[in-house]
């Protein structure tokens, strides 16, 4: 159960070796004895994220998940909820890919939309009907500004976010009378082997700044929040440029 | 009015309201299903509903935390069984339904002489939670907790049968369970508490403040405090100077017909309980601040007088002036507040005093803050009152508190303390088991009348129970 400060007990990451996920849970963990559910596919580095945050005194375990095997998530969604309660569910499974290659090659650009927007649909609604069930719950689903104004230089992966976004947006509408909070989390760059080698943007974060917003929205019960902060305000401003001064921005 | 969540049984329609529950500190909102029962058979019915999520019963959520919540599962809102059976102006028995509360019992026992023998600083809890939480209050050191003074219960139980217990009787395990057991043992349906006899309805009361810290744990450690029955005070928990844990202390006792001036003699009996206002729900998170604590805090002090002796009160001055404003937890913003409350040996006074300084420069503020010397406990293994200080603050949430308690519970914990249930809100199972050594105990009673969990709460959970 979340406690009276919205500190959780237990968590479930979809995305288990998610870098801003597992900083997310780090940081609860940190907080109070937490229970851990890493949903990904079986490898080295979910044993490795398991081992660290059973060093910081977590109880981990791990189940299977495979983000393109859509038919399987609601089964995936009742083993992780096998043990009891989850408190905070975080969905951090994601593509980023060649932004180029994306629109220009069938299969990556499909498995993109289907990786970024499909599974997360599916997961969500999976999600969903389990912690209606239970009476109470916070999920944190991880967008991206990229999705709030699509832009040239990434759209494919900026569209699967749109959808994501809308999604996890009005699905916090359709839970908030059941007692179910979600708070989507829109990072700018972030610092992780998703973005290795790429030229950092302006504002660029690291996951454990964006894990300490995403903490204190679930706290503090925020829709919706950006990390950092100043996005809110940089996007605002470029949802409302005209499409072609646009169209020659260096973004 | 909509129906029951899927993880209950088929239900009649209208029969239950699904909707977001809190404790009074207005923290961790969860969603159940509320049945409202109006007698003691519909408790039984809607019991029979309750699905893989459980039930608990829900007095008037004046617990601070989560308790009477219970999400995704069954809620019993018992404040419709509200029967007051007798009163037996003799004996002094009454004979209530558990949803009877302290304000509608008192007003019934007044003109028959008789006084509830154990009132919380709210009137606004029922008779079911009254035993569930084996609330004190004023008169602990002389009088003991409401457990004390019931002399029979019927529970309800998970195998669907009405037991009536009593202290000393067969089930006498299963009688103390459910006194501070949180309705984890069953349903309580209805009560036998003994009401003491008084003459009036007016306390004789003296006032005395105190500069420091020092002068406050003096003045309830020089056997004074055993003149009064009842007793208590506020204290200073913001100023980090000399002044820091400067007190209010309001002592007295129920006033006997010879010793109230004449203008009240007419009707002793009187029940004089003004309230001024009820708060709106408007207020903006962050308005109880450092600033606004230190100046209401000031204000208290100042407007007690230095010393005062027979002055007579009546109950809402004397022993509940935050019912003055109805609803106050409403100043307190929309992110709520917790209550701390945690009890220490008196040996401990080193610690009390250490963990007060913490408090004053933690940078969290509390206004209510209560000190009291709290008297025996009895045999309940969940009850929270033993011989000790018992100190009260309240803290509105905001970034740091989780830490702050956490640190604020090791050192209750290392000292023999604990918390009580009725106001714990946020901490973690291990640390509450180590302070409850009898925990064990109860659960076995607990699992022999209810071995698959019927009976649960939001807390429950959060603890492990």
């Amino acid at each position: 159960m979340i406690n009276a400060v919205g500190t959780p007990q237990s968590l479930l990451l979809l995305g288990g070796t998610s870098e801003i996920g597992l900083a997310i849970a780090e940081n609860y963990a940190r907080q109070r004895p937490l229970t851990v559910t890493l949903a990904a596919r079986p490898s080295a580095r979910l044993d490795a994220a398991a081992e660290k945050l059973r060093g910081l005194g977590a109880t981990v375990r791990t189940v299977a998940f495979e983000a393109r095997d859509l038919e399987s998530h609601p089964k995936v969604i009742e083993e992780a909820f096998g043990d009891g309660d989850i408190d905070v569910s975080v969905v951090a499974f994601g593509l980023l890919g060649d932004a180029e290659k994306l629109w220009q090659d069938h299969a990556a650009g499909v498995e993109a939309a289907q990786v970024n927007y499909s599974a997360a649909v599916s997961v969500g609604i999976a999600l969903a009907e389990r912690l209606r069930k239970q009476g109470h719950g916070s999920v944190v689903a991880l967008s991206s500004v990229a999705g709030e104004r699509v832009r040239r230089s990434n759209f494919v992966y900026g569209s699967t976010k749109a959808g994501f976004d809308g999604f996890y947006l009005g699905l916090g509408e359709a839970l908030r009378p059941e007692g179910i909070h979600v708070t989507v989390v829109r990072p700018g760059f972030v610092h992780t082997k998703m973005t290795e080698g790429m030229k950092a943007a302006p504002m660029a974060t690291t996951p454990d700044k964006v894990a300490q917003v995403a903490v204190d929205a679930v706290r503090a019960r925020r829709d919706l929040v950006w990390a950092p902060a100043q996005w809110r305000l940089v996007m605002s401003v470029l949802r409302h440029v005209p499409r072609p001064i646009f169209r020659k921005l260096p973004i | 009015m909509r129906p029951g969540p899927a993880t209950l049984g088929p239900v009649e329609p209208g029969t239950f309201e699904t909707r977001a529950l809190t404790g009074w500190g207005r923290t961790a909102p969860t969603v159940a299903a509320v049945a409202s029962p109006t007698s003691p058979d519909d408790v039984i019915a809607a019991v029979k509903t309750a699905g893989p999520r459980g039930v608990i019963a829900r007095g008037l959520g004046r617990s601070y935390g989560d308790p009477a919540q219970n999400a995704g599962g069954l809620v019993l809102d018992m404040t419709g069984v509200d029967r007051i059976h007798s009163i037996d102006a003799d004996s002094g028995l009454a004979v209530l339904d558990a949803g009877v509360n302290l304000d509608q019992l008192m007003r019934a026992a007044l003109p028959f002489g008789l006084w509830v023998p154990v009132l919380p600083g709210t009137r606004q809890v029922t008779v079911g939670g009254a035993i569930g939480s084996d609330i004190h209050g004023k008169n602990h050191h002389s009088a003991g907790s409401f457990g004390n003074h019931v002399r029979s219960l019927d529970l309800l139980t998970a195998d669907g049968q009405v037991r009536t217990l009593t202290p000393d009787g067969p089930e006498s395990d299963l009688f103390w369970a459910t006194v501070g057991g949180m309705g984890l043992t069953g349903v309580i349906l209805r009560a036998t508490v003994a009401l003491k006899h008084t003459e009036s309805a007016y306390f004789i009361s003296d006032t005395d403040r105190t500069a420091d810290l020092d002068e406050t744990l003096a003045m309830f450690a020089n056997g004074s405090d055993d003149d009064y029955d009842y007793s208590m005070a506020w204290f200073d928990s913001i100023s980090t100077d000399g002044r820091l844990g400067r007190a209010v202390f309001s002592r007295g006792s129920l006033a006997k017909l010879d010793e109230l001036p004449k203008k009240y003699r007419k009707a002793p009996l009187r029940f004089d309980a003004p309230q001024l206002l009820t708060l709106p729900d408007v207020f903006p998170n962050g308005l109880a601040n450092k600033f606004t604590f230190r100046l209401l805090g000031e204000a208290w002090y100042r407007k007690a007088p230095k010393q005062s002796r027979g002055q007579v009160m009546n109950l809402t001055a004397f022993y509940h002036p935050l019912d003055m404003f109805g609803e106050w937890n409403r100043a307190y913003g929309s992110r709520g507040f917790l209550q701390y409350q945690f009890i220490i040996p008196f040996s401990a006074d080193a610690e009390l005093r250490s963990i007060v300084r913490q408090m004053a420069e933690s940078g969290h503020v509390s206004f209510l803050n209560v000190l009291k010397r709290m008297g025996a406990a009895n045999p309940a293994p969940m009850s929270f009152p033993c011989p000790g200080w018992t100190v009260t603050v309240d803290f509105p949430i905001g970034p740091g508190l989780h830490e702050f308690c956490a640190r604020l519970d090791e050192q209750v914990l290392a000292a023999g303390g604990r918390l009580y249930l009725a106001k714990e809100s946020r901490t973690d199972p291990e640390t509450f088991h180590r302070m409850y050594p009898r925990l064990d105990e109860w659960r076995a009673t607990r699992r022999s009348v209810d071995p698959d969990g019927l009976f649960t709460s939001d807390q429950a959970r959060r603890l492990g129970l």
